[in-house]
């Protein structure tokens, strides 16, 4: 009984996205005290998996605060697109180390 | 002319007091370099933890967390490379000169207390980095002969100018 409303849950929710593509899981790598290019066709509901390969520790932190992520040496961390726009980020830390994101809705 | 100029005096100024390398031998070998390298991080996070031992102020804080976590892996990182390369790290006078005066300069913050304590650090650290990025970027990575040390300086400058605009931007904010 729980798993037919439950299932009838999901159905209803997955027919409210909208018709668009599914969201899709990016990668940034930070390698020598850069961020490494960014995806091209970021849309809102996409992530962001951000990969340390350095070996301090860095963070990925939006400027419009819409993500903040730590990073310790050789880690990993994820954050979801929220909304679209252009999105600076830094190393909170380092914060010569930017980026940006272009996200379409 | 204007190039050789300032690379000598970036690396005489790192030198400083004592008798510098640049008299005699032109160059400093992996070996010596591998030695200022390592000793400049570690007199970073001597004086980083003497500021977390020191200071209440909170950006202070962080940024000698900062300080102390970067080198100490920078610092790892190079220990495992002289190792790996077998190049024994040389004492020289350059590193002497560094080690005297961070002796004399941990004397002196150790008489400081709270502001005042936390101005002349931080003061201190701009200036501490603005020197050794500029042997750094003058001296050392050019004489550097192996690959993976030169590589390793290069990114130990990457990080200490963010070190040095952190610390310089501190030491404006502690001015308002």
């Amino acid at each position: 009984m729980k798993r037919t409303i439950a299932c009838a849950i999901g159905l209803v929710a997955v027919a409210l996205l909208p018709s668009k593509a599914a969201a899709t899981a990016y990668r940034v790598v930070i390698e020598d005290m850069k961020f490494g290019p960014t995806p091209a066709a970021l849309k809102v509901g996409d992530s962001i998996e951000w990969v340390n390969h350095d070996i301090f520790r860095h963070t990925a932190t939006a400027r419009d605060g819409s993500f903040a992520v730590d990073l310790p040496a050789g880690k990993t961390g994820r954050s979801v697109i929220k909304h679209a726009g252009k999105i600076g980020f830094f190393c909170r830390y380092h914060p010569g180390m930017t980026g940006s994101l272009t996200v379409s809705p | 002319m204007v190039k050789s100029f300032l690379a000598a005096s970036a690396f005489a100024l790192l030198a400083l007091p004592g008798a510098t390398l640049a008299q005699g031998a032109a160059k400093p070998s992996d070996a010596q370099i591998a030695h200022i390298a390592y000793t400049a991080g570690q007199i970073d996070i001597a004086a980083g933890e003497q500021a977390l031992a020191k200071s209440k102020n909170q950006a202070v804080r962080g940024f000698a967390a900062e300080m102390v976590r970067d080198h100490k892996a920078v610092n790892e990182k190079a220990l495992a490379l002289v190792k790996k390369l077998g190049v024994t790290p040389e004492a020289n006078p350059t590193s002497k000169a560094l080690s005297s005066q961070a002796d004399q300069k941990r004397a002196e913050l150790a008489k400081l207390s709270g502001a005042a304590f936390d101005r002349v650090y931080v003061a201190n650290e701009v200036a501490y980095h603005r020197t050794v990025n500029g042997a750094l970027k003058d001296t050392l990575i050019p004489s550097a002969q192996n690959a993976e040390l030169k590589s390793l300086l290069q990114t130990g400058l990457a990080l200490f100018s963010e070190h040095q605009a952190h610390a310089e931007h501190l030491a404006a904010s502690q001015k308002k």
